[in-house]
């Protein structure tokens, strides 16, 4: 019996050592987004460029599947982004911009010097629509299919590594779904 | 060239560490005495390799080598120089060589110094000492090798991250390591005692004054990562149960427990084989530490850049270490004789509840730092604990620990009586009796808890002078100041660093009882000339500019603050670095003795602004004023240990040896 007790720690040692063994294999800056396989929540936004259409979730159904990216003219990593998405645009991907916590006269500013790769921009000054789609933090993409669900989430900006490793693959086979 | 000085010099310690190991545990088992003395030769020379490979990497960044990737990727030429020092140990690779350097100093320090410590456990520890520097040393040059060429050298080097660029940088690892290595030494001491199968009083004695030393480095190394933490994050808390510094508490609790356990282990032959369990398991918590900041099992805000290979290994090392120590003493400590036996009112009892208490603790912070993992691993979900478990378990725990704390040094050894006792806590209680009513009246009931955190940081400070009151008092009949003097000379300094390490809890209580009762906070848009009234201080934002610093540009506003020692300016700056792309803030503080204004600035809002968070904190530097007296409490302490152990090598007194009953 007193040797059990001295077989305690190395046993609880062991189960704990496997504990982080399984614990190693997962990465813990993923986070999953609650969203996913569910359809987008509802928004209707006004546009940042008075003259272009506004973004509402209707949009977002329809036609093939497309990417919602949530961007801000004064959120580097998304400057960072930025010349990606072009690309994108120029092989014919679909992106729509939600414009977050952003002045109009400086989402503007931003769109004329680098470029606009979206097809339309909604204006979320209050950043209410970004809350319901779970945003932490500015750049976050989403890959919603023509049913209008959302069926990826991107935490940070899209690198052209992950474009051609996941997610053009994941484009694809939803184009032919 | 000098990278591949490095490169060498490394390799070569550790061969020197495997020399070392193999050696020593062959010397001390066969009792050859040149083997023993060759191995306590390669702990020295093995010292002075990491010296030189940790020289090379050092002068790498001072000179700014961009050809050595590591240095091209934390330093550039417009860095000062001191983040370029400091910089040598802010990367994972450069923070592992300072790991292994300090571990071998200590090696070194223990096969040059120590004449009256028995020979074949001197060897038997230094050979631990040496498989543990072999193991760090290859996670070193297999996973992690800082000495690594670019090709082509780039012109110029990334950056070091910002956050980091401050001189809290420039000491808080370095002292934190000497802690978490410090422990090494506990730890060896324990394998070889299970090793040897004998464990006795000198045994306590010789490795007490080690582990002192690393609670003390541990102590300031935690208080000072809080102090850095408070002024540069901008978040205005002192703690946040942040995996990282859960990972710095585990074994600073667990050394606090074998501290006291190896005071009775010293005294009374007691506590044996819990002694030797808490000396491997205070430094496998070190070594988890480790691993959780650089295996990426955990985010935190401390997380090194991530390598899955680097985890692997890690945890295979602790399996292995850790696995045999604890296999060892599954093995080796029911063959001890259990201790000498003591009473439930007696000192060991204190000490073995204070240890309890310790661990019970530990485990609450272990479970809530790896409880995420456990649950992702098995069922795949993603939580996180955050503040209130810790606040909703350790804080009750802590609390009865603190009624402890004072018992304990008032209680004589092996037996006492509780009538006595209670008459020699009469001070203390009656000044947190005094300490709980008058907070009530003042505060209203809706204080109590606060009440109770004054009682005890009152309980704790008296029963600190009352351990010297008891000292000092008269032997005979006669007024308390004859002969005061002499009484005060014949007490041993390690009363004294008792007293001030107890009584700096109580201060430290007593800074969290009012930062936990009385901080406020506001957040507001201000415009320049705007004020505000925060805890009856008016505060002013009195002006808003841009600067440009040596390798950053900042937004730079202006308060002014009217406190009660007059009118104060306070400066908060947004930095932003371009090189690395990365903002920073820098808090305003005014640091007061009765707490601080506290002032960091975010963006600019959206109606013109700017976002401005103001903090009141009072007697917040009490908390980390009470920890430095700890520390200092400790430094005091060990300063009477070097005369005690001299002493006891001269006269040699015939210690209560403990045999093994079977061996």
């Amino acid at each position: 019996m007193r040797r059990l007790i001295f077989l305690a720690p190395i046993v609880l040692f062991a189960i704990v050592v496997a504990g982080f063994a399984l614990g190693l294999r997962r990465d813990p800056s993923l986070l999953p987004s609650t969203l996913i396989g569910k359809p987008l929540p509802r928004f209707s936004l006004p546009p940042v460029d008075p003259k272009a259409p506004g973004l509402t979730s209707a949009d977002m159904t329809g036609g093939g599947p497309r990417l919602l990216n949530v961007f801000g003219s004064w959120c580097v990593s998304c400057r960072y982004e930025h010349p990606v998405l072009m690309a994108l645009k120029s092989q014919g991907v679909a992106i729509e911009g939600l414009d977050w916590r952003d002045s109009r006269a400086d989402a503007t500013r931003f769109l004329a010097a680098e470029g606009n790769p979206y097809e339309r921009i909604g204006d979320d000054e209050a950043g209410r629509t970004v809350i319901d789609l779970g945003v932490a933090a500015a750049p976050e993409t989403f890959i919603v299919d023509r049913q209008g669900r959302v069926r990826y989430k991107q935490v940070g900006p899209i690198t052209p590594e992950l474009w051609t490793s996941t997610l053009a693959p994941l484009m694809a086979r939803l184009k032919s779904e | 060239m000098i990278a591949e000085i490095g490169q060498l010099a490394l390799i070569l310690a550790l061969c020197l560490a495997l020399v070392q190991a193999a050696s020593l545990l062959i010397g001390a088992w066969r009792v050859d005495g040149a083997l023993m003395s060759m191995g306590r030769a390669a702990a020295v020379l093995q010292a002075g390799f990491i010296a030189v490979a940790f020289a090379a990497l050092g002068t790498a960044y001072v000179t700014g080598d961009f050809s050595i990737a590591l240095v091209a990727e934390h330093s550039n030429s417009a860095q000062p120089l001191l983040y370029r020092i400091g910089a040598t140990w802010g990367s994972h690779e450069g923070s592992m060589i300072l790991w292994v350097f300090i571990l071998a100093v200590y090696g070194a320090a223990i096969a040059l110094a120590g004449g009256s410590l028995r020979e074949s456990l001197k060897a038997r520890v230094l050979a631990v000492q040496g498989v543990v520097g072999a193991a760090f040393l290859g996670f070193l040059l297999l996973t992690s090798n800082p000495f690594l060429r670019l090709t082509p050298a780039p012109f110029d080097g990334a950056e070091l991250n910002p956050v980091l660029q401050d001189p809290g940088l420039v000491f808080h690892p370095p002292v934190l390591y000497l802690g978490y290595v410090g422990l090494s030494i506990a730890f060896s001491f324990g394998v070889a005692a299970l090793i040897e199968g004998r464990v006795d009083a000198n045994w306590a004695r010789w490795v007490r004054p080690w582990v002192l030393a690393a609670w003390i480095f541990l102590t300031i190394g935690i208080t000072m990562g809080s102090v850095w933490s408070y002024y540069t994050l901008g978040w205005g808390g002192w703690w946040f149960w942040d995996p990282v510094e859960n990972a710095s508490l585990m074994p600073w609790l667990l050394a606090t427990a074998l501290l006291h356990s190896c005071l009775v282990l010293e005294k009374r032959g007691a506590l044996i084989s819990w002694t030797i369990l808490l000396s491997i398991l205070a430094f496998s918590m070190s070594m988890v530490g480790t691993f959780l900041v650089r295996s990426g099992v955990l985010t935190s805000v401390h997380a090194f850049a991530v390598d899955p290979k680097r985890g692997v290994y890690i945890l295979g090392m602790i399996a292995v270490m850790t696995g045999m120590a604890l296999g060892l003493f599954a093995w080796r400590a029911p063959r001890f004789r259990t201790g000498a036996l003591f009473t439930a009112v007696s000192k060991e009892y204190a000490i073995t509840l204070n240890n309890l208490f310790l661990a019970a603790a530990t485990a609450t912070v272990f479970l809530g730092t790896f409880y995420p993992v456990f649950v992702d691993a098995l069922h795949g979900d993603k939580i996180s604990v955050g503040p209130p478990y810790f606040n909703a378990t350790f804080a009750p725990i802590f609390m009865l620990l603190f009624v402890l704390v004072s018992f304990g040094p008032m209680l004589n050894w092996k037996r006492d009586s509780l009538g006595p006792l209670l008459f020699r806590l009469i001070w203390p209680a009656l000044a947190s009796a005094i300490a709980v009513v008058g907070a009530i009246l003042i505060f209203g009931i809706g204080h109590v808890m606060a009440a109770l955190g004054f009682a005890l940081s009152a309980w704790l400070i008296v029963g600190a002078g009352a351990v010297l009151a008891r000292r000092w008092r008269p032997v005979s009949h006669g007024a308390f100041w004859d002969g005061l003097w002499g009484r005060m000379r014949a007490t041993p300094l390690a009363i004294f660093g008792l007293a001030l390490a107890h009584a700096g809890l109580g201060v430290t209580t007593l800074g969290i009882t009012a930062m936990a009762g009385w901080q406020s906070n506001a957040v507001i848009a201000m415009t320049p000339g705007q004020s505000l009234t925060l805890a009856g201080k008016t505060i002013t934002l009195t002006g808003l500019r841009g600067i440009e610093g040596p390798n950053y540009e900042a937004a730079q506003a202006r308060f002014a603050v009217d406190t009660l020692a007059g009118p104060r300016v306070l400066i908060s700056e947004r930095r932003f670095y371009p090189d690395s792309q990365t903002t920073t803030t820098e808090a305003g503080i005014n640091v007061g003795l009765l707490g601080n204004v506290y002032i960091s600035i975010g963006d600019r809002a959206a109606g013109g602004g700017l976002v401005v968070r103001l903090w009141n904190h009072p007697l917040v530097n009490f908390i980390w004023g009470g920890a430095f007296m700890m520390a200092f409490g400790g430094m005091v302490s060990l300063a009477d240990r070097r005369l005690r152990v001299a002493v006891v090598k001269r006269v040699r007194a015939p210690a209560g040896v403990l045999e093994p009953a079977a061996a």
